[in-house]
């Protein structure tokens, strides 16, 4: 193995080329493929504040959040009541109200039918809170799926008080 | 490895290129400077932080940039690409989340329809862009004897010598010579085409009371205000040199290998 | 390319049966035999390829991003520009990489021009090479105009006029081009699906051309012949494989300067400006890669006639296998030729010069004269230099005049 030095040194040189190659290589992808996902000016509405101040009691509004619908109901006694009191084993999504509220009285979810995507209808259907029209899924007070091909509960995305009057969601 | 010979016919070669880069070079210079018309001055060179591959914004002076600019220019001059956010994030002025959000509701835009089908007006919140001045470019004209106030969102991209000029400009308000016509409406400026701008003076000293104390004088304003829309036009121009820098050095060091690997597999051709 | 190479794996051979790309990419990329005399000005084939790879990359995410409506693509490039993630990178990116495409394509014709590359039996190399450079003018072209700032939207009005200098049907097809009454929405709509489509088809004539070349093989600094498979030449993989990308990272370091430090150097303040149609420009210029022939264009005083001489400009250039008469390839043979070579390449860069001047004064007369130049040399001085040129003996081999200067400096050295 006469020349067993000078090959090492070249074959060290070699394998150093083609690693700081390949580094730089995988490095040019970090752009391309991060163009793709949310700039600047979409993250910026990632997050919605609601002032609240105007709803009583029994009423919802609706505001648009990431594209999204957005529910906002302010829940009366008895709506309140009859959330809490459904019985876990009752449920298609077994999921108590008080995971699904930071406060009782207002109830934040996602308005789209987890089945299809359709936007369900306020003060409908069986349970006293909502109703897909598309494939007939029936809501409770909590928005949780009670009956109907819907497989679980409307999403409850996440929100902060700001204060007494915003909230923030996202 | 040259041999005589070949090194005479080299350096010939070598001289031709510089001859054709030189020549290159000057056309490029001419094709920069042919947008300028021929009496222009050449504008006031002043030191900008952010010349040079290190350059960098200074914080402090983009800050008061932004004020000048709400206070003085924003009356006439929209800034349509800028939204309120972009003052928060790095690279920028970085004014806090809270200030930027206080900032922007000092002014109001119009949003809606509401209930009964009205549109109405509520406070500019971080994502809303710059509010303009004007409704439209007929209103900005009409008010402004037809003169356009230019949007600044890039205008130092947008004119020869970038920095340089807008800053001489705003400086280069003097009393028109001995016997100079200028029509109503109409300003001498050292640095303005044919010496005459729609635009009258707007920097005067203390024109403006600095919250970080600093004193306004028309240079410092001027400065400032300049730097600020060198952020507007570039708002990624440091992280753009800071990669640079990074990519630069990365493609020497390959170079370096490169060649030695060229090297070491020619070896035993020739 | 017939070798006796067989893959090596299970995969490469199961595939290689049913459609012999790995044969190919071996034999034409790898073990293809190459004059091993190459020096630096063959490098730029290789860089082309990365330019078009990498226009065409970042040009597919950009678009991603970009509006080609008139209200709506100023903002929405400036809208890459700041919100995109990396938007700025990749657009700067594009917009140089358009610069550096040209420079290295004339550094390529430059190559090709001066060690005879366009001569028997390569002249349909040459000819597709005209084509690829004539799609890459129009690419260029349009790819200017869709960022809709001043000199997008007065370029494409000059341009786009042109065409109604053709008699009879000009205004016609003219109103055809714009999908209207001027140049707006419908006009930049269009450019911006034919500068999505070019490129490819850049791409399927590049393979043409590379094709084309590896029947005869490489043409070599000195000109002459050389036997494939012989001590003459050595394979692509690794010897020009790894000197294509030295040269290519010497680029990329030029590129990256621009890129990064100085991006809007080859670009034009105007068109940082809004498109307004009721405003134009001082002065109209074009990219500085489309000098030369802005000028030619510019001297003609008549419109017709200054388009038929800016298109007869590029067009001549696939007659050159013809006009030039010489049967000795390379300049290094050929004293008298060299001289002319370098003139009309200074003529070309003081046309270029020209292109960005205003159309006044002095400034035409010269311009006239370089046209005038311009042509006299394809088709006077080309013709005629084969005929009375003497040229200098050919070498046998391409080694001949490395072993002959070995020879005389060890002559020097022993006397």
């Amino acid at each position: 193995m006469s020349d067993s030095k000078p090959v090492t040194r070249r074959n060290f040189l070699f394998i150093s080329t083609a690693a700081f190659s390949a580094a730089g290589a995988a490095t040019i992808g970090i752009p391309l493929v991060s163009q793709m996902n949310p700039d600047a000016s979409v993250k910026a509405l990632a997050s919605t504040e609601v002032d609240v101040s105007t709803i009583v009691p029994g009423q919802s509004i609706t505001v648009l959040w990431r594209g999204k619908p957005v529910f906002i109901r302010r829940r009366t006694e008895e709506e309140i009541n009859e959330a809490q009191k459904v019985k876990l084993e009752d449920l298609p999504d077994p999921e108590g109200d008080d995971t699904r509220v930071q406060n009782p009285e207002w109830l934040v979810m996602v308005g789209i039918c987890t089945h299809l995507g359709c936007i369900p209808l306020g003060n409908k259907g069986d349970y006293n809170g909502w109703f897909c029209p598309c494939h007939g899924s029936h809501y409770d007070t909590s928005g949780r799926i009670r009956k109907g091909p819907a497989p679980t509960n409307l999403e409850i995305p996440d929100y902060v008080f700001l204060d007494n009057n915003t909230i923030k969601i996202g | 490895m040259k041999r005589r010979g070949q090194r005479k016919l080299h350096q010939l070669s070598v001289f031709r290129s510089i001859k054709y880069i030189l020549s290159i070079l000057l056309a490029v210079s001419a094709y920069q400077s042919t947008s300028i018309a021929a009496e222009i001055h050449e504008p006031m060179r002043p030191y900008w932080s952010f010349e040079g591959p290190l350059g960098k914004f200074e914080r402090a002076s983009l800050q008061r940039g932004y004020q000048v600019y709400t206070e003085v220019c924003s009356g006439c001059h929209s800034m349509d690409l800028l939204s309120y956010r972009n003052l928060i994030q790095p690279g920028g002025p970085e004014f806090s989340e809270k200030q930027a959000k206080a900032m922007a509701a000092m002014f109001e835009v119009e949003t809606g329809p509401d209930q009964d089908g009205e549109m109405f007006m509520r406070p500019a919140i971080l994502s809303d862009k710059f509010v303009s001045p004007w409704e439209n470019e007929q209103q900005a004209r009409a008010a402004n004897g037809g003169a356009y106030p230019p949007d600044l969102s890039v205008i130092v991209k947008a004119r020869p010598n970038g920095a340089d000029y807008i800053y001489s400009l705003l400086l280069g308000y003097k009393d028109a010579p001995e016997g100079t016509d200028l029509d109503d409406g109409v300003y001498y400026n050292e640095y303005a085409k044919g010496m005459r701008i729609a635009m009258p003076q707007v920097l005067y000293e203390d024109g403006v009371e600095y919250t970080d104390g600093t004193a306004a004088t028309e240079e410092q304003m001027a400065h400032d205000v300049t730097t600020f829309l060198t952020w507007s036009a570039e708002p990624k121009l440091e992280e753009r040199k800071r990669m640079g820098f990074k990519v630069i050095i990365y493609l020497l060091i390959l170079a370096f290998l490169f060649y030695f690997t060229n090297k070491a597999i020619w070896k035993d051709s020739h | 390319m017939s070798t006796d190479y067989e893959p090596k794996s299970a995969v490469a051979k199961w595939i290689d049966k049913r459609l012999p790309i790995v044969t190919l990419f071996n034999g034409h990329l790898m073990q293809y035999p190459t004059p091993k005399n190459l020096n630096y000005w063959w490098t730029f084939g290789g860089i082309l390829t990365f330019c078009l790879v990498t226009q065409i990359i970042t040009g597919l995410v950009l678009a991603m991003h970009y509006i080609a409506d008139a209200e709506l693509a100023f903002s929405s490039v400036e809208h890459i520009m700041r919100d995109v993630n990396y938007g700025w990178l990749l657009r700067y990116i594009h917009a140089n990489g358009a610069s550096m495409f040209f420079i290295a394509v004339y550094i390529h014709m430059a190559r090709s021009l001066f060690y005879g590359s366009y001569k028997e039996p390569r002249e349909l190399i040459w000819i597709i090479g005209v084509f690829i450079f004539l799609l890459m003018i129009a690419t260029a072209f349009m790819g200017y105009v869709l960022p809709w700032g001043q000199m997008s939207f007065w370029g494409a009005t000059v341009i786009t006029n042109l065409f109604s200098a053709i008699p009879v049907f000009g205004e016609s097809i003219t109103n055809w081009l714009w999908g209207g009454y001027s140049v707006g929405s419908p006009l930049l709509t269009r450019f911006f699906t034919l500068h999505y489509l070019l490129p490819f088809l850049i791409f399927g004539l590049v393979i043409l051309h590379v094709w084309a070349l590896h029947v005869p093989g490489n043409n070599n600094p000195e000109g002459i012949d050389v036997v494939q498979g012989s001590q003459d030449t050595v394979p692509f993989h690794p010897h020009y494989v790894v000197k294509d990308v030295f040269a290519l990272i010497v680029f990329m370091i030029v590129f990256a300067g621009f890129v990064f430090f100085t991006p809007n150097l080859l670009g034009h303040t105007d068109n940082y400006i809004q498109a307004n149609p009721l405003q134009t420009p001082e002065h109209i210029v074009p990219e500085w890669y489309f000098l030369p022939f802005y000028a030619i264009l510019r001297a003609i005083p008549d419109k017709l006639g200054g388009v038929i001489m800016m298109v007869s400009a590029i067009a001549i250039l696939a007659f050159l296998p013809w006009l030039d008469t010489s049967k000795v390839r390379s300049a290094k043979y050929r004293p008298l030729f060299k001289q002319f070579y370098w003139i009309f390449l200074a003529n070309f860069l003081l046309l270029g010069y020209l292109g960005a001047q205003p159309a006044e004064g002095i400034y035409v007369i010269i311009s006239r004269i370089a046209t005038i130049y311009y042509f006299v040399h394809f088709v006077v001085i080309l013709p005629v230099l084969g005929f009375v040129e003497k040229t200098k003996p050919l070498p046998k081999s391409i080694s001949e005049p490395v072993l002959n200067e070995k020879e005389r400096a060890a002559k020097a050295a022993s006397a």
